[in-house]
This record gives C-alpha cells, structure tokens and sequence, in this order.
C-alpha cells in the first residue's frame, strides 16, 4: 500500500478542508453558483465536505438576466437535486426598477453591473463569507489573491494589504459589515478542473461540448446570436461547431470552434491549447491590462 | 498517478528567478500564447530589450508600473509525472515574512547562487529560513553558468562554499545543479556545454524527488473541525467528526483517545461523499465515527492512546513577526489559532532574536520586530495538543493575530513545551 494521493485527490482534501472551515467559523456564509463547471465542481466539493448532511449555507446566483437559458434551466435542476436553498441577485429587477441602467449602445455588457447587484445581495442577507469558483491560473491578478480574500464594508479588495496566509491555517476573522471572499479552488487549473469532472463523472450543461450555433464574428470571438443581442450591420450571422470555455452573459461570452462532443476530446483540446481560458474567450477581461484587478477592487469576484 | 510537487522559489532581482520560471513554464509549454502577447505589448511599452518573462510573475498593476513585485505569486505548471505549484516569493521588500509565508507549505525549495559571485548573504539567509520552515529537499541551482564559461571548477567552488556553510543548518536532501536560466541549460532540456555534469536537470529532479515519505506516516493525529449530524431519517444516529488527517494512519478498529477529555474509543467507520474508505492518512478529508459515543466538539483532536501529542498551556517556539504595526513584546496578548483551536495567548518571554544573516543570538533584545525572528516563550488561555514543528509541520504550527486589527501578525513554529 503506497500512501500517496493522486493531485485531484490533493486538491480534493484542500478545497473540503476549506469548506468545512468556513462553515465552522462564520455565521451565515454562501455559496457562489452560475452553473458554469467551476461553480459545479464547487458544489460537488461542497457536497464531499459535509456529507451526509445537507449543505450547511444556501447558493447564489446573480443573473444578469442575459444567460444562457440553458444554464438558467440547470443551474435550477441541480440546487433542486442537491436541495439547497437558492438566492437570487437579479440585474434585470434591477433595472426594471429604475436603480440600475444598461450601458448605452447595441449590445451592452452587463458585466459592471453585476457588482453593486453582488453586493447589495450580501448585505441584504448578511452573508459574511462567500464561497467562489476562481481559480489562480485564470488571471494575473487572482494569482495573488489569498484563499480567504478580506472584503471591506465596500465591498473592495486591497491587493497590497493582504493577510499573509501560512500552512492550512486561516485566519477568518471581521468586523460586522465586513465579509471574506473563499475560493477553495484557488490551486485547481483549467485542466485539473476538466479531469475532475471526467473523473467524478460529474454532469455539466451541454454547450460546454460541440454542438451548432449560429454566431457572429465580434472583436474576433464568436458571439451566439440569441435573444439579447443584436446584429449590427457588417455582421453576418453563420452556422458553425463551436463549444464554451468558460459561461459568462451570452453577449460577450465568446464560443471556440470545436468539435470536442466528449469529455475525452475536451480534455485533450484543453491540454493541447496555446490560449488561457479568459483571454481566449471574455471580452470583459481584455478592456485593459489590469482589467480584471479594477474589478476586484470595487468587490467584483 | 501523478502526484503534485509544491515549490518555493526565493531571490531577487538579479539573480535571475523570473527568468528561471520563466524558462520552466516557457519551455514545458504552459505559458499561454496570449499571456505572452501580453508580455511582449508590456515589454515592449517599458522599453525593454525582447520580452522580460519577470512580468509573467508580476500581475498587479503597481508591480508593473514600479517594477517591483509586492507578493506570494502562485504559478502552475504540470509535467506527465507531476503536478507543480509554485510559490514565487519576492526578494527585496518585506522579504522574510513572504518567504515564510511561501515555505509553510512547500516540499522543495529552489535557492538560486550566480555562478560569478558564489554564496552571498542573501543565499545563506534563504537557506535558513528554508531550513527554518523544514523544507524537505533544498535545491541550489548554480544559475549564469553561461557567464563563467561553463566552467566545473567554478560549479565545484561555488557548490563546496555552500555545503560548508550547510554543515550549521539541519537539511535533510541538499541538490546542487548548474544551470543557465537565461540559454536553458539544465533547466528542461540537458546542456550541451557541461558534459562534464551527468546529474539531473532542474525539471528531472523535480519530477522524481521522493516526496512521498515526508510527510509523518506514524503519529496518529486528527484535528476535529466540524461535527456532522444530519438527523435525517436514513442516518438518525449519525455522529461524525469531520476533518483532515495530519499525522498517521488511520483504519477502522483503531483504539483512539479524545484531547482534551481523555475518553477512549474505537474508530467505527471512514466515511466520504463516495462511501466508507480502509484507511485515511495526511492530508485526506474525512470523516470519522466512533463506537461510543462521546460529547467531542470543533477543537478537539483524536490520537491513539500510546502515542499522543504534549498537552499543555506554555508553549516554547520559532516566531516570525510579519507586521509594522507594532513589535512583539513581553505581556503582549494576542489571538492564537493552532490546527482547528482558537483561543488567546501572553508573550511571557523573548529568549532572544535571530539574526538571520549570521545565525547569532541576540539574548538582549526585549522586542521583535516586523521580519524578525525569534525565539519566544508563550502562555494560552487553553491547553493546545502541540507536537514539534520539526515532527509534524500540522500541529507543529500556529498563526498569531492581532485582536484589534484582526491581521495575522505572526507565524509560530513551536519547539516543545516551556519549562
């Protein structure tokens, strides 16, 4: 018998020990979930933490409203199979309400929006720890952020004043009103990710694989044309077998040309790609250089 | 089976660590062709000469626009054989307390020597602290061999400086590799320029280095985090004590002990999500029932009856100040968190402050301050179940934090109990 864990294995036991801290620790945490993979992985890991009890923290969603409705229709089928609680933060209340607006324009990104929706959603249910799916690999900026990334009452992260964070040890204490961010995946990678869920057999929407959509070619991504964009002129909507990495709103989400229709052809596209994730596929992390560390310095994931 | 290699790499500057990581990511493939775009439209707007692979590290905006690197980085790579994390920790700026904070969770760590200049201050001052930390394997890389012409009696020189220096410090696996970061040589691929060296190459070693065997396989110790009680119908007497294994093996059967009651069981089941399981060890995330039930809550740690870790209140250890906020010093109080108990300590003594260049004791100082280490004697409010740090990295460990501001202000590495 050798003692020896295989790295899924490793990165399991961490994310579980994460979780179980969490829940003993703070009052009222919550778990972070779009029905993208990572969220989903989250909540099988969730899940492994707390057996055979149910999960001890209710799962939220904040929905710009311009999801993709396959994601929507499983994001409710899996909280109703796991029998957690869903909260909702929703941008199109929002600004049906007249407190939020959309960007001006054809096509307007909701991704800004999302944060003053996330965080008013905090608030309302006085959540003190939120658990997210980011990952290190994502992104220059996240690969600096702590597993438990301290949040002020605004909401805000503070990369230059962070707590250091030695062995498993986490400190977990705040004042009332301010709250921590969790990311038990933090040391999971896109590929780890993919194994995982080929490993755990772990069931994910269905246009993470190939299928055919009908898109258009946008600042070099392919946008599906769907029920909240508009084609503008000079765009010429074709029919092509793409697939997602990652899910964000469907507007600036782009899709990959892919005919991976399998788990197994995803991890091989995954392991041989020369394009991170992001960069390949969010028109939202390529505004600008640190694009992705404005947002997390006014509370955005 | 692939297993995952945590490794700390220190340095600053010049001595060529970016580069080092670098040419590991870059010539494993890992580095993204966007993410070097990206390099290269910020290398080229600094006015830098070909892409500069010290902004692959550096992420934050600050960083790019001083130049400078601000934090713990975490990087990732991964080979057929192996899985690798790296903690990339600066060199300059608050140097100590991200080394330590790097090291508390890495197997290796990578010291690089310039090949012209041999041991300098800085390199012995990694080298402790590495050894400090108890990092398994240390490994010098003997960078800018290209610069001495690739010579061995300079590898040899520079190599027998350091292994002299080594004979104070307790390292258990000391690797010396020549390497040019900067022409690859002995990084991924094998150099052409130095036959005369038939070891392996950086990458070989850190895909076989035996890591297995490290971690502490004989004390049982199993900190309860979390207790589990579903009071559903299927599992109606269900009590399960969730956490993670930090020493030990445990199977089913086992006589335990309960710290702090005393009481004694047996362990009835493992249990997981994919259902009960032979045998648990370090690191794995279980949860344990027992034959008897007994009142154990968050805090509590189960052992076995023959072999249990020291109980007490007064705690001799290591201590890293990590905060310029204030100094530690005598009668201080401050929170503690030791595997999953909290409670509060007093700084009853500092027996004296390290000088980590020299490795001299100064009994005379009354304080620590931020980046200093010493040895300091405390009192908690609480008994804590402590092994030697050097025995078991887990329970060996403590975090101190300031109650005021809430910040983590200290990493302790406990000795053994105070007299």
């Amino acid at each position: 018998m050798s003692y020896e864990l295989s790295h899924l294995r490793e990165l399991e036991a961490e994310a579980i020990h994460i979780f179980r801290e969490v829940a003993a620790e703070f009052e009222r945490p919550a778990l972070m979930f779009s029905g993208g993979k990572d969220s989903i992985v989250m909540l099988r890991l969730a899940q492994k933490a707390f057996h055979p009890c149910k999960l001890p923290f209710p799962v939220m969603h904040v929905d710009t409203g311009h999801n993709f409705p396959e994601v929507i229709e499983f994001r409710d089928r899996r909280i109703a199979e796991v029998g957690a609680r869903l909260v909702i933060g929703s941008v199109q209340e929002r600004i049906d309400a007249g407190s939020l607006k959309d960007e001006p324009g054809p096509n307007p990104s909701r991704n800004r929006l999302q944060t003053p929706v996330l965080l008013e959603t905090i608030e309302e249910n006085e959540f003190d720890a939120l658990f997210g799916g980011a990952r290190r690999d994502e992104e220059k900026a996240r690969a600096k952020e702590r597993v438990y990334s301290f949040r002020d009452d605004f909401g805000q992260w503070d990369p230059k004043n962070q707590r250091p964070e030695l062995w498993s040890l986490y400190n977990g204490r705040i004042r009332r009103g301010e709250h921590i961010r969790v990311f038990p995946i933090s040391n999971w990678t896109e590929l780890d990710i993919w194994q995982y869920i080929q490993e755990e057999e772990v069931e994910i929407p269905a246009i993470y694989y190939a299928h055919q959509r009908e898109v258009v070619e946008r600042d070099g991504m392919l946008i599906a044309v769907g029920p909240f964009m508009s084609v503008t002129e000079g765009e010429r909507p074709f029919t092509d077998m793409v697939r997602y990495r990652t899910i964000g709103c469907m507007t600036i989400t782009g899709a990959v040309e892919s005919d991976a229709d399998t788990i197994e052809k995803v991890i091989a596209e995954v392991a041989g790609t020369r394009l991170t994730e992001r960069g390949a596929t969010r028109a939202d992390d390529r505004v600008s250089e640190a694009a992705m560390e404005d947002r997390k310095k006014e509370g955005y994931f | 089976m692939a297993e995952i290699l945590r490794f700390a790499t220190a340095g600053s500057v010049d001595d060529g660590k970016s580069t080092l990581i670098g040419r590991l990511l870059y010539d494993t493939k890992t580095i993204f062709q966007d993410q070097m775009e990206a390099v290269e439209r910020a290398s080229e707007a600094m006015g830098s000469d070909g892409p500069n692979l010290a902004l692959l590290t550096d992420g934050l905006r600050a960083e790019r626009e001083q130049g400078i690197t601000i934090d713990v980085a975490y990087r990732y790579f991964h080979t057929p054989k192996r899985k690798f994390i790296i903690a990339d920790t600066p060199g300059h700026i608050q140097y100590t307390r991200n080394m330590v904070t790097g090291a508390s969770t890495a197997d290796l760590a990578i010291v690089l020597l310039d090949a012209r200049n041999g041991v300098v201050e800085q390199s012995k001052r990694h080298a402790f602290l590495a050894s400090l930390l108890r990092i398994p394997h240390l490994v010098l890389a003997v960078n800018k061999m290209d610069l001495v012409d690739y010579s061995e009696e300079q590898f040899n020189k520079v190599a027998g400086e350091f292994r002299e220096f080594a004979t104070r410090l307790d390292i258990a696996d000391l690797t010396f590799i020549p390497v040019s970061a900067l022409m690859g040589d002995n990084v991924v691929d094998r150099s052409e320029k130095m036959d005369w060296y038939d070891g392996p190459t950086l990458l070989t070693h850190l895909e076989q280095v035996h890591i297995a065997s490290d971690r502490n396989m004989i004390d049982v110790r199993f900190p309860v985090q979390y207790v589990l009680r579903p009071q559903s119908e299927e599992y109606h007497d269900f009590r399960g004590y969730a956490g993670t294994v930090a020493g030990g093996v445990m199977k089913p059967g086992d006589d335990v002990m309960v710290l702090g009651s005393g009481f004694s069981s047996k362990i009835a089941t493992i249990e997981t999500l994919d259902g009960p399981v032979a045998e648990a060890y370090a690191p794995m995330a279980v949860t344990i029932t027992l034959e008897d039930d007994i009142d154990i809550s968050r805090g509590d740690m189960l052992c076995r009856p023959n072999n249990q870790p020291d109980v007490t209140q007064d705690i001799d250890a290591m201590v890293c100040w990590m905060t310029s906020e204030s100094k530690l010093e005598p009668r201080m109080k401050l929170a503690i968190k030791h595997t999953t108990r909290a409670a509060r300590v007093m700084v009853k003594d500092i027996q004296y402050r390290l000088d980590i260049n020299s490795l001299h004791r100064d009994e005379e100082s009354e304080v620590l301050e931020m980046n200093e280490i010493g040895r300091v004697v405390l009192r908690c409010t609480q008994p804590l179940f402590i092994d030697e740090y050097r025995r078991n990295r887990t329970t060996g460990s403590f975090i101190l934090i300031d109650e005021n501001t809430n910040n983590t202000v200290g990493a302790g590495m406990i000795l053994g109990v105070a007299d």
